[in-house]
């Protein structure tokens, strides 16, 4: 059943990769050599299909690959095969039964021994339902929001092979294979943020996202490195029991001791910071919009960018054992909640307050994640899943009704237009920002309580930027729904034309909505209250200091309540910038002009990065391309050394005038220095 | 003043010379060229029918009417070749013979 769950989306990727090659070879005949291979019976017939696809070519509306259908339905269907499968096996390992399945035996060099095996227990069934639901839906979604792109098999192809790596992700049993699954998500996440790729500024989102991806995974390989010099062995069972006789060790590097617990979790994290865009390495998840919204659901809301949380989770024991890096994860995921969420504020692109709301919502999970609240990061992993892909799938819905139109000041007044996109986003916010009894009031609250209860010294520094971020996500969430929904319409002709999107597009933001409510209440005890050691077990581990749990229960009430305070304070705000007087926000933005600018630039950190990394790095690409490769490799090494060669053949060919006299002067002096040789060489000793 | 074996080899040793110079220093046509080589074969034999004189043996003599069949053949081939040039060619000037330039 687990090898199910895991490669039936890898046969919906290969089937409807295979319809989507079949395609392009009906599209562009002749581009394939197998082509001119036709028995000659086929010819004829070849030579026709020929014909038909140029005169395609040539119209203005390319048609839609053969089989788009069939495609769009094996990988849905299997699919759901896997989601069913999954809350079957999130049943099972909830009642007690965490399995191993070996698949197969992968690498066996030295003392290096990785096994190819599926470890299914609470944490990765956690995420199996995760992955499994939300791609279920994006993929059912995606045959209405894809409706009209011609390259459908080849979208369905990268999105159920995106699922595929991602569950390969999840269900790994050591390091490497979580490195497998780590680049396949980073792989397909380029793929897809790139899909349109007839659109420059996709393309270089892409490549941003990739490069950006590469930074954390450099550092990610280092750190399974250094477990493995450490401990001689990558799978998690074998890591997890040295992880405490590893306590205390030093790992010597140019001089320099440094903890090897320490220096391992933090470069492990440095993975989880690019894969999850925390701050410093967020840059490239805003400009991830650019891929179609489906991609931004699933992958950049999700599932993908959450595989960092998942990570810290799954290494718990690890994390649990070197307090300093667990200091620098709480940092990094409070600021990175703070400064999404000021960001988010000023951004005009749906999807992009969207993106930044789910870099900021991914703060809060690493704050969990810092404190020692495993379960909780897991929790709000689990609730967020849902109501961001919601939010996600109910602004490419509004994007749809408004003919690809992303500025929400070109929007408004849309609650009349589409009533049930309306009211799916109302419950997506509501469960974004934290409203009593939806889900992201249970998972949210525990985060900011347990960042209260820790006793880690940045707590208080912790706790104030999530309250604050809480404060902040209300606001730019309800600015959205105020704005595009509420309000009069900005435009016209786009208002005229909006209209409510097909079933297809609909039932998931229905499911989804209905996730968003419900998978709060039901699992707040297995994730967050007195049934987390009988629901996870061994996945995840509390080290014996670690009360974190308990405590964050007895915080005083002003602390409970505060987020749900600063949920209504946001909203009264939002309310009354963009309702009440629609005015004021110009107003304030031209008197704090500076501030705005700062917010609305993200920071200045695209700028930043220019100035401190793109163009060093060009500059030194570009010397050693100019100066290193041109002027010393190609000036001195084989085209200099054939240039030399080159002229001194040219030298000799002058020697060869044609004319009769010169071979003969040559002859005689040949002669005359022979003789005159022999002369003085034997003359005088005859 | 006799007339020794030594003015014998000088007056061989200026046809010579003036043969090779006659090679790489004409500028004219290619006739001239031939001539030289006659001259420098005359040369030798001047030298070839001087030797034999001075040392009583007959063989230099002998081996200097060959010289002279050869050279007579020699100049035959040669005039046939440059008759042949200047049929396909339309000129027989040293100038113009750079065939083999590279």
């Amino acid at each position: 059943m687990y090898q199910a769950i895991v490669f039936l989306p890898l046969i919906g990727a290969i089937v409807a990769g295979l319809i989507s090659l079949a395609g392009a070879r009906a599209r562009h005949p002749g581009g394939s050599a197998s082509a001119k291979d036709q028995k000659d019976d086929h010819a004829h017939e070849q030579s026709q299909r020929d014909g038909v696809a140029h005169a395609d070519a040539h119209s203005a509306a390319e048609p839609a690959a053969v089989g788009s259908r069939s495609a769009e339905l094996i990988t849905t269907v299997l699919l759901f095969i896997a989601m069913i499968l999954s809350w079957i096996a999130f049943a099972r390992v909830g009642f007690g039964q965490d399995a191993r399945v070996q698949v197969a035996s992968w690498i066996a060099v030295g003392d290096l021994r990785v096994d190819w095996a599926l470890r299914v227990d609470t944490l990765t069934a956690v995420m199996l339902v995760v992955v499994t639901t939300i791609s279920s839906f994006v993929h059912l979604y995606s045959i209405g929001y894809m409706e009209e792109d011609p390259y459908r098999p080849r979208f369905f192809a990268y999105l159920s092979l995106f699922t595929f790596a991602m569950l390969a992700l999840v269900t790994s049993d050591n390091l490497v294979q979580l490195f497998f699954g780590w680049e396949g998500v980073g792989l397909m996440s380029y793929l897809l943020i790139g899909f349109w790729f007839h659109k420059p500024e996709a393309n270089a989102a892409a490549i941003k996202a990739f490069v950006v991806n590469r930074i954390g995974d450099f550092g990610f390989a280092l750190g399974i490195f250094a477990v493995f010099m450490m401990t001689n062995a990558v799978d998690f069972t074998t890591v997890f029991a040295q992880a405490p006789s590893l306590t205390g060790k030093t790992i010597h590097f140019l001089a320099w001791d440094v903890d090897a617990l320490t220096l391992i979790c933090l470069l492990l994290f440095m993975g989880a910071m690019g894969k999850s865009a925390q701050f410093l390495l967020h840059t490239w998840l805003p400009d991830a919009m650019e891929g179609p919204t489906p991609v931004s659901a699933l992958i950049h809301a999700a599932t993908m960018v959450t595989a960092g949380v998942f990570m810290v989770a799954r290494l718990s024991p690890l994390f649990e054992l070197a307090p300093v890096a667990q200091t620098f994860v709480i940092v990094v995921g409070a600021t990175t909640a703070l400064f999404a969420a000021t960001v988010g504020l000023v951004q005009n692109d749906i999807k992009r307050i969207v993106a930044y709301s789910t870099c900021s919502q991914l703060g809060y999970m690493f704050v969990a994640m810092g404190v020692g609240a495993y379960s909780v990061g897991m929790f709000h992993l689990f609730t967020h899943a849902f109501f961001k892909a919601l939010l996600f799938l109910g602004s490419g819905s509004v994007i749809m009704a408004m003919h690809h139109e992303q500025d929400i000041w070109k929007m408004g007044g849309l609650k009349d237009k589409i009533p049930f996109t309306y009211a799916m986003m109302i419950i997506g916010t509501l469960a974004l920002t934290g409203f009593p009894l939806t889900a992201g009031y249970f998972s949210k609250d525990a985060i900011i309580e347990a960042a209260f209860a820790t006793k880690n010294p940045v707590a208080i520094y912790a706790f104030a930027c999530t309250v604050a971020a809480a404060a902040l996500t209300s606001f730019y969430s309800w600015r959205l729904i105020l704005v595009t929904f509420h309000g009069h319409p900005h435009d016209r002709s786009h208002y005229d034309h909006a209209r409510e999107n097909p079933m297809v597009v609909l039932v998931p933001l229905a499911v989804l909505a209905a996730g968003s409510i419900l998978a709060g209440y039901p699992f707040k005890d297995l994730f967050a209250g007195e049934e987390i050691k009988d629901f996870f077990r061994g996945s995840l581990y509390f080290a014996d200091g670690n009360h974190i749990i308990e405590d964050m229960h007895h915080v005083p009430a002003w602390v409970a309540v505060a987020p749900t305070i600063m949920m209504a304070l946001g909203f009264l705000v939002a309310w009354h910038f963009y309702i009440r007087k629609p005015a004021l926000p110009g107003e304030l933005a031209r008197q704090h002009e500076p501030l705005y600018r700062f917010l609305l630039n993200k920071w200045y950190f695209d700028e930043l990065y220019d100035v401190l990394l793109v163009r060093p790095t060009l500059w030194l690409g570009r010397l050693l391309w100019k100066g290193g490769d041109g002027w010393l490799i190609d000036g001195f090494g084989p085209d200099g050394v054939s240039a030399r060669v080159l002229d001194v053949t040219r030298n000799v060919v002058r020697l060869q005038t044609g004319y009769l006299y010169h071979y003969a002067f040559a002859m005689l002096i040949g002669v005359a220095a022979l003789i005159t040789w022999f002369i003085f060489r034997f003359g005088g000793a005859g | 003043m006799t007339i020794t074996l030594g003015h014998y080899l000088t007056v061989a040793a200026i046809l010579f010379t003036l043969g090779i110079f006659g090679i790489f220093l004409n500028r004219k046509n290619v006739i001239v060229i031939l001539m030289s080589i006659e001259l420098i074969l005359l040369a030798v034999n001047i030298n070839l029918v001087a030797f034999s004189s001075f040392l009583g043996d007959l063989i230099g003599q002998i081996f200097a009417l060959l010289v002279l069949t050869v050279a007579a053949a020699e100049a035959a081939i040669g005039l046939a070749i440059l008759v042949v040039y200047f049929r396909n060619r339309k000129s027989i000037a040293v100038e113009d013979i750079n065939l083999m330039k590279g």
